[in-house]
């Protein structure tokens, strides 16, 4: 019954109001960008939740591979002195 | 708007590829579920997780895109403008819903034409519920409360589901659905409030109603073979009997403030364990609906095979559309 492949996939990012970033919401099947755009309005936007969006076709998004996630991200695990309150300062100091 | 979790015709709980599956591998899966960590699509997960999900969310799917036609039926009929605008802004909200859950299942590795296919050869299961008739604007009314109640009952519970692209639809889905239960029983109140011939609409619409509502929530918990499995691998969270017995107790008081009866003269409240108890769900029923023998499985079929046949020109002329602009782009 199923006559042709799917149109491709698009993932769908909105700005909720100005000033807030792109987040990504999910995705939509369109034949071509303008299509996801009108898709996603109508699947992602139906109570005021954007003023902006992006499509990107899904398969041009390069992702990270959780497998590796362990060599990608432990390097940051023990480098505390990263963060400011890795840092005892007197309390006599202030604005710092 | 829900799903059954029902075994498909020929289906099995574990594949046979699960036997090769890694004991560490699996046991790492397990560790990560009991500690709350959401699974995302690209993570390891047995095969068997993989294929509940992908039943269970394409069931729940095709019961928003199927639960779409009982209430279209009433666009054209709806009493007044503003009932009207209420009633094409949910059964559009129920295609959205359709729109997320197709989106969280294709995550698992199915593609969307062979998700609409399982559906329209009728391969595939959705709720029994859809295949009775709205012979009333009551049953509008009935179904957003009674209907799309039993729906938030079982999804809340969804949203902390352990696959992150399904509870992240179900967070989405749940925020819609209880507009589409108040609209529901601000129809039943109306009618309630009304004249002598709309109280005996809404109450021949709860008749008609009750049962198959108690009904969506499956099986009960001695016949369901999928329970366990999907309890210890959070894709459920609480169990058919345990939903069923709470949107009792939540209905019953919302019946009575419309001033109407539940059709259950057995229904009575329980004292000492603090609930209702309600009379025996006819099983028989339900298995012959879930067979195709429902009042309207074959209107249901047809009507979307129906449409999917008369969409089809528009969609290949996208694709047309969509291949010489592309073709354009790239000679300039």
């Amino acid at each position: 019954m199923s006559e042709t492949a799917d149109w491709p996939l698009y993932e769908i990012f909105i700005r909720a109001r100005g000033g807030l970033d792109h987040k990504h919401v999910g995705s939509v099947h369109a034949a071509d960008a303008t299509m996801a755009v009108e898709h996603a309005r109508d699947v992602y936007t139906r109570r005021l939740e954007g003023v902006s969006i992006w499509v990107v076709r899904s398969s041009d998004i390069v992702a990270s591979d959780p497998a590796e996630s362990d060599a990608l991200f432990e390097p940051a695990r023990d480098k505390i002195y990263r963060h400011p309150t890795f840092y005892d300062i007197p309390k006599e100091v202030e604005t710092l | 708007m829900y799903t059954q979790g029902l075994l498909e015709p020929g289906g099995k709980a574990t594949p046979a590829g699960a036997a090769v599956e890694d004991e560490a591998q699996l046991r790492r899966f397990q560790e990560r579920i009991d500690a709350e960590e959401k699974i995302e699509p690209k993570d390891w997960m047995p095969d068997a997780y993989r294929q509940t999900l992908i039943r269970q969310i394409s069931q729940h799917a095709h019961s928003e895109i199927v639960g779409m036609l009982p209430e279209g039926n009433w666009i054209t009929r709806a009493p007044t403008l503003l009932r009207k605008s209420i009633l094409v802004a949910k059964v559009q909200d129920e295609g959205g819903h359709g729109a997320y859950l197709y989106s969280a299942a294709e995550t698992l590795g199915i593609s969307r034409a062979e998700l609409i296919d399982q559906l329209l050869t009728g391969k595939a299961k959705y709720s029994s519920i859809f295949n009775y008739p709205t012979l009333s604007w009551a049953d509008v009314g009935a179904i957003g409360w009674l209907v799309d109640g039993a729906a938030i009952m079982n999804q809340i519970p969804l949203c902390r589901c352990s696959y992150g692209p399904y509870a992240r639809a179900m967070v989405r889905v749940c925020k819609e659905e209880s507009f589409h239960q108040r609209q529901g029983y601000d129809i039943m109140l109306q009618l309630a409030r009304g004249s002598a011939a709309q109280r005996r609409m809404a109450q021949d619409a709860l008749n008609r109603w009750w049962w198959p509502s108690l009904m969506m929530f499956g099986p009960p918990d001695g016949a369901s073979q999928h329970t366990a499995l999907s309890v210890r691998w959070k894709i459920k969270r609480f169990t058919n009997d345990e939903l069923r017995q709470k949107f009792v107790d939540f209905t019953v008081p919302q019946a009575k403030f419309l001033g109407i009866a539940v059709p259950d003269p057995l229904l009575c409240w329980d004292e000492a364990a603090g609930q209702h108890r309600f009379g025996d769900i006819d099983w028989r029923e339900f298995h012959e609906v879930l067979k195709g023998n429902g009042p309207c499985n074959r209107e249901r079929l047809a009507e979307r095979r129906a449409a999917h046949d008369a969409g089809r020109w528009v969609r290949e002329a996208a694709a047309a559309h969509a291949a010489k602009h592309a073709a354009r782009a790239a000679a300039a």
